[in-house]
């Protein structure tokens, strides 16, 4: 193969099939993708649940990870939040002309050995390559398709009074990272991104307490956003405690020097859990058991709406015993003046 | 500073027993006005505002430098960006600031102009030298904080020899500011300013002489703070003790960062390079001499004189009580606009259009 990627490859002629046989079936290796169809024929059982995403990262490669594995772990993790165990990925590779041949091995590689790490099978995918300038560099999509093991299944608007809000570890670690990254920020120590999947946890928790209300993975907009769309979507009142919130002194530090709240910030390896009180102490046992949860922690609890007529909201009480809102952002967060 | 030390200036033990001493120390309503958009912020962010005492009355003035930037000039912004040949360099705060017509920086990216975020001067200067063909216009907005970093830029694109770096300086001074709101037509009885907290960022540049006229001409004790709750609350209790004695008196509070002469040779950047100028505020209207224009020797890189700028006053919105939070006179929640024609999303006063904008941190803070 060229050092760098062609239009030819994907042209659907000998250089596409030379890419797909030496590069992608190389590393996604698996019996359904081996039989090279035009797509995939899957057996399942019960219901399924399918999410899908598109990846589009800049850096392409940042401290913790690539778009490689951050396409595996987005999408199993939107799959696994909906109480499902993730099984199969579709894949698709929109790749910019000129894009060195080394990078995308990279990231091919990584997406597999993320795929198999989470235990899912990448059955069926597309490439096409568009002239220089059309794309910035490499886009993923990838389509997620699991199976559910709970009736019924956590949902957002499944929050009630009295629940208890966990959170799988430390906030803002993912989207420091980028942002340091892209402005050639470094500290002290390092901030590395959180990204994985976070599937096999997600299973322990559902088998062992099938009721979990809530689950959500406090992507794009973080922890803050996240609470608010449950919030409204519950109506109710999720009150967060900020001492009890982790988020790394690095972090901190680094968001305090560009202005930025760690709670509006994208983490890609971490779940927000809702459950019942009753359940909250068993929930953090199982969570903290895994590995990628080991810093598992209750920040709050659902409350009822104070007034009848308000809408879903979330309330800080902040380290001195204040309280205040903790609002959606209009938009991306931007980096102050002074 | 390591982040332990800073743990201490939001000791919540630290902070009730300096809360409780305020209590003892008040004799009747205080209404405080802070002058910087990072003071109004933390106040709510930290919760400090649900649990000072009453008689506490926190009051924003025009210390938020997206706020005060005014839509004409707003309005040249996009006029630059939108010509061919520009790249125009700003901070990120100012992009989704409207103009009188109510467009945006963003907007006018995503309609193809070439407009980048940069997180200092420097990073312009680079972008320029990165650019030959085109003309690199920094977007120069900020107090006495920003002004020396801009400066600072001017005189290295000289020492470079990068020609095609431009600044539009709308730089404002907040010494003038104040005295223009203080000299302003007579407030209703319990509804003026009794005292200030006085800016840290922009102190430790100009020092705390400049705030004299503060207390000795218009009687108002002020203090100079850090931002920690800690801080604000040493801040308040001076100024309570300053009224109880009935003698108001100006302190340096933040001494850790700011020394009482400020610093000179950041003046004397800004001295070399800007001279002061009358500048337009938003919703405070024309002040004398408290704006930053670049001086005859760094000429060539004047961003006015090359593309013609010219400012020129626009009427007020229609409804927007800006002018009247801006000076203490209105809460924000208050304005017949506020949450309803006039949200974060949809601003259409300054106050609201900035993060650090009291209205914006009322919508988004006050649980009340």
């Amino acid at each position: 193969m060229t050092d760098k990627v062609l239009l030819d490859y994907g042209s659907g002629g000998k250089a596409s099939q030379r890419l797909i046989g030496e590069l992608f079936l190389k590393h996604f290796d698996n019996p359904e993708l081996r039989r090279m169809n035009d797509g995939a024929v899957l057996s399942v059982s019960g219901k399924i649940a399918v999410s899908t995403d598109t990846f589009t990262v800049d850096p392409m490669f940042f401290p913790g990870g690539d778009i490689g594995q951050l396409a595996v772990h987005g999408t199993v993790n939107d799959v696994a939040m909906m109480g499902a165990v993730p099984k199969y990925l579709t894949c698709g590779f929109l790749i910019e002309e000129g894009l060195p041949m080394a990078d995308l091995e990279r990231v091919v590689t990584s997406l597999g050995a993320a795929a198999r790490a989470a235990g899912v099978w990448v059955v069926t995918g597309d490439t096409k390559v568009v002239p220089k300038g059309a794309a910035d560099k490499l886009f993923i999509n990838t389509t997620g398709i699991g199976e559910v093991i709970v009736d019924p299944a956590p949902a957002g608007d499944r929050a009630m009074p009295g629940d208890a809000i966990l959170i799988s570890g430390t906030l803002g670690d993912h989207g420091l990272a980028i942002l340091s990254t892209r402005q050639g920020l470094s500290f002290e120590t390092p901030v590395l991104s959180d990204c994985a999947s976070l599937n096999h946890a997600i299973e322990a928790l559902l088998r062992n307490l099938p009721d979990v209300h809530v689950l959500r993975d406090p992507t794009r907009g973080g922890l803050a956003t996240t609470l608010n769309e449950i919030a409204l979507a519950s109506n109710v009142s999720c009150d967060l405690e900020e001492d009890l919130i982790p988020v790394r002194p690095e972090v901190r530090g680094g968001c305090s020097l560009l202005g930025l709240d760690p709670l509006y910030l994208a983490n890609e390896g971490k779940f927000l859990c809702i459950v019942p009180e009753a359940d909250a102490e068993a929930a953090l046992k199982i969570m903290r058991a895994d590995p990628l949860c080991a810093g598992a922690k209750r920040i709050g609890a659902v409350a009822a709406l104070e007034r009848p007529g308000q809408s879903g909201r979330v309330v800080l009480k902040t380290g001195l015993g204040g309280r205040r809102l903790l609002g959606m952002l209009e938009g991306e967060q931007l980096p102050r003046i002074c | 500073m390591s982040l332990e030390i800073l743990d201490q200036f939001h000791d919540p033990a630290l902070c009730k027993s300096v809360l409780d001493r305020l209590n003892e120390t008040l004799t009747g309503p205080l209404r405080f006005m802070e002058v910087c958009g990072t003071h109004t912020v933390a106040i709510f962010r930290s919760g400090l505002r649900s649990i000072l005492p009453k008689e506490i009355i926190h009051l924003s003035g025009p210390g938020c430098p997206v706020c005060v930037t005014h839509e004409a000039e707003i309005n040249a912004f996009l006029d630059l960006a939108e010509k061919p040949g520009v790249i125009v360099a700003t901070f990120g705060d100012l992009m989704r600031v409207p103009g009188s017509r109510g467009r945006t920086l963003k907007a006018a990216q995503a309609d193809g102009a070439r407009v980048r975020v940069v997180y200092s001067p420097p990073d312009a200067i680079k972008l320029a030298a990165e650019n030959p063909d085109a003309k690199v216009v920094f977007l120069g907005v900020g107090f006495e904080t920003t002004a020396p970093g801009v400066a600072a830029s001017l005189k290295m694109a000289k020492a470079q020899g990068v020609a095609n770096y431009r600044v539009l300086s709308f730089h404002k001074l907040v010494p003038p500011a104040l005295t223009a709101l203080l000299s302003d037509v007579a407030p209703a009885p319990g509804q003026g300013i009794d005292a200030f907290i006085m800016p840290g960022h922009v102190t430790a540049i100009i020092g705390i002489e400049p705030y004299r006229p503060v207390v000795e001409r218009f009687g108002k004790a002020a203090a100079v703070a850090g931002f920690e709750p800690l801080d604000i609350l040493q801040a308040l209790l001076f100024l309570a003790e300053c009224q109880r004695d009935k003698t108001p008196r100006l302190a340096n509070l933040y001494r850790r960062v700011v020394r009482d002469e400020g610093n000179a040779k950041a003046r004397a950047v800004m001295a070399e390079v800007f001279t002061t100028a009358d500048a337009l505020w938003r919703g405070l209207g024309l002040i004398p001499g408290s704006g930053l224009e670049i001086g005859d020797a760094y000429a060539a890189f004047d961003a006015k004189r090359d593309f013609g700028i010219e400012i020129q006053d626009c009427p007020p919105l229609p409804g927007c009580k800006c002018g009247e939070v801006l000076k203490g006179r209105l809460a924000p929640n208050l304005c017949p606009l506020f949450g309803k024609a006039c949200t974060p999303a949809k601003p259409v006063g300054p106050c609201m259009v900035s993060t650090e904008g009291s209205c914006a941190a009322y919508y988004k803070y006050q649980v009340d």
